[in-house]
């Protein structure tokens, strides 16, 4: 899968979770729960979607490896 | 014969608008049905009825707002005697401590009427002494200035109407300062009316100054209405300006060991799939709810001058709406059920919070409210509590201190939290007891 393609599935995760963000705002550079917003639960529900989406199991303590947009396409990408 | 009743969805709301029937006349609904959708400044709220029966009545048109209390449908069941009523909109009966009527009716000739959070009662219909009217229809009546003696009622068996209420009001307001009557065309009358036109403001240029509907297109059109995100903050602002006014709230403070609880949720989280993952506000959530069955004073309603214990364990769990606002809609009967039925629970009642389509139950049945800022790095919160709420509890941040673990120095991650409480209702001794129930509860973390 391009790039480009795991930037659109996270986004689209990121958006079932948050509906109110727009996904034009979400750079791939910035603290994406302090950014949009999200707590723990917000992320958890990202994973859980990630998880549908993509079948990648991302462990807990993973979560700081994608810790913004960026980061989480660099670590999907490796485990796909 | 029942009447189901525009609610009251937090301390905070006058007026709803009902903005669409899920049911018609004719219709049978259940204890539990969502059979109409009320816009409130908290967004679109499905309400539930608490009675079962059959729709004889819709009195309100969608996209009408009415004051809390006004009855919006009546709701009667083959072979139910007229008279006696008992109709709820909001959660089942919370069991009355003090024994008195929460709200009560004054005026010695009134019907043998009590309202009891959200359980209206009207007394026998044909053995009054005074006019017979719903308590919201008398608190109408008393807003206007109308006295009830004064109207024949249009309801059943004479029953005084919110609608006689607001004609008669109408009608006072159709009075010249010097208490003759101002002349105004029948259509003018009904525009004026529509409009919320004060007559008293216009100057009639028809013969012998009387008001035509010409004379209205004058009137200067109201301000265009606030953002819904405007209005959001407006009743969150009266509702803690209530807070403040009228509760004396007093604090206690308690800091908590979480090491074994989060590995306990770390091992637990580890030998799950991730669908099955629990955060670890669903742990303080639960023992919030568990220690308040050894602590009822904390579950319960301020409501006028009484007491009304809760009944059920219905934590409100404050909630941020991106981009501004915050509701604290109930997770019901938080003290049963599984850890994972819980997080469920948790995630879908956020989501539908932030989704702006919470249930009128979930906002009327809390007793106590669970908010939590940890993730945003405070260290404590010292919360308001939401009338007629009697406590709040804070969390801060679950952060990683120095602490002394059999006498020796050791890093644990530790939780301050600050439990706010009403002193009409309880004092500190037991909102001490409160605190370390739940510290005792969040040790075993397993049992809960």
């Amino acid at each position: 899968m391009k790039r480009d393609d795991l930037r659109a599935t996270l986004i689209a995760c990121l958006l079932d979770v948050a509906p109110e963000i727009s996904g034009e705002e979400v750079e791939d550079d910035v603290d994406i729960r302090d950014e949009l917003d999200l707590d723990s639960m917000d992320i958890l529900r990202w994973v859980q979607g990630i998880h549908k989406a993509l079948g990648i199991e991302i462990p807990e303590e993973d979560y700081g490896k994608i810790a913004s947009l960026g980061d989480a396409i660099d670590y999907v990408a490796g485990r796909i | 014969m029942a009447e189901f009743i525009m609610p009251s969805l937090g301390a905070d709301m006058t007026a709803g608008t009902l903005g669409k029937w899920l049911v018609a006349v004719g219709d049978r609904v259940a204890h539990g049905d969502i059979i109409a959708e009320v816009e409130t400044d908290k967004g679109t709220i499905e309400v539930e009825v608490f009675t079962s029966g059959v729709i004889e009545a819709l009195l309100v048109e969608e996209g009408e707002k009415v004051p809390v209390g006004t009855p919006l449908a009546e709701i009667g069941e083959a072979g139910t005697e007229s008279g006696t009523v008992s109709a709820s909109v909001s959660g089942s009966a919370p069991e009355s401590v003090s024994g008195s009527a929460p709200e009560s009716v004054s005026g010695p000739a009134s019907a043998p009427v009590s309202v009891s959070a959200g359980i209206m009662t009207l007394g026998g219909g044909g053995d009054l002494n005074g006019p017979m009217a719903t308590p919201a229809v008398r608190r109408r009546a008393h807003e206007l200035d109308v006295s009830l003696h004064a109207l024949s009622g249009s309801g059943e068996h004479g029953r005084i109407t919110q609608e006689d209420v607001e004609r008669a009001a109408f009608a006072n307001r159709v009075r010249a300062p010097s208490g003759d009557r101002v002349r105004i065309s029948p259509y003018a009358k009904r525009l004026a009316r529509q409009r919320q036109i004060d007559l008293t403001d216009v100057r009639g240029t028809g013969p012998g100054g009387a008001i035509g509907a010409r004379d209205l297109e004058a009137v200067p059109a109201k301000p265009p209405a606030d953002s819904p995100k405007e209005r959001m903050q407006r009743a969150i602002a009266a509702a803690m300006t209530r807070a403040n006014d009228e509760i004396p709230h007093y604090y206690v403070e308690h800091t908590i060991d979480m090491g074994t609880a989060l590995e306990w949720l770390r091992a637990k989280n580890q030998s799950s799939s991730v669908n099955e993952r629990l955060v670890s506000g669903v742990l303080l959530l639960r023992a919030v709810a568990r220690a308040l069955r050894k602590h009822p004073q904390l579950n319960a309603t301020w409501q006028g001058s009484g007491v009304v214990r809760g009944d059920g364990f219905h934590v409100g769990l404050a909630v941020s709406l991106r981009g501004g606002g915050l509701v604290a809609p109930a997770l019901r009967d938080a003290d049963q059920g599984s850890l994972l039925e819980l997080m469920a629970r948790m995630t879908d009642l956020v989501s539908r919070a932030r989704a702006g389509a919470l249930r009128s139950s979930e906002l009327t049945s809390p007793t106590i409210t669970l908010t939590s800022l940890g993730e945003r790095g405070v260290e404590s919160v010292t919360p308001i509590i939401f009338p007629p709420q009697v406590a709040i509890v804070g969390f801060g941040a679950i952060l990683t201190r120095p602490w002394v673990v059999n006498d020796r120095i050791v890093a644990r991650p530790v939780v301050r939290v600050t439990l706010g409480a009403d002193h009409r209702v309880s004092n500190g001794h037991q909102g001490a007891r409160f605190l370390g129930t739940l510290d005792r509860l969040l040790q075993e973390p397993e049992k809960l």
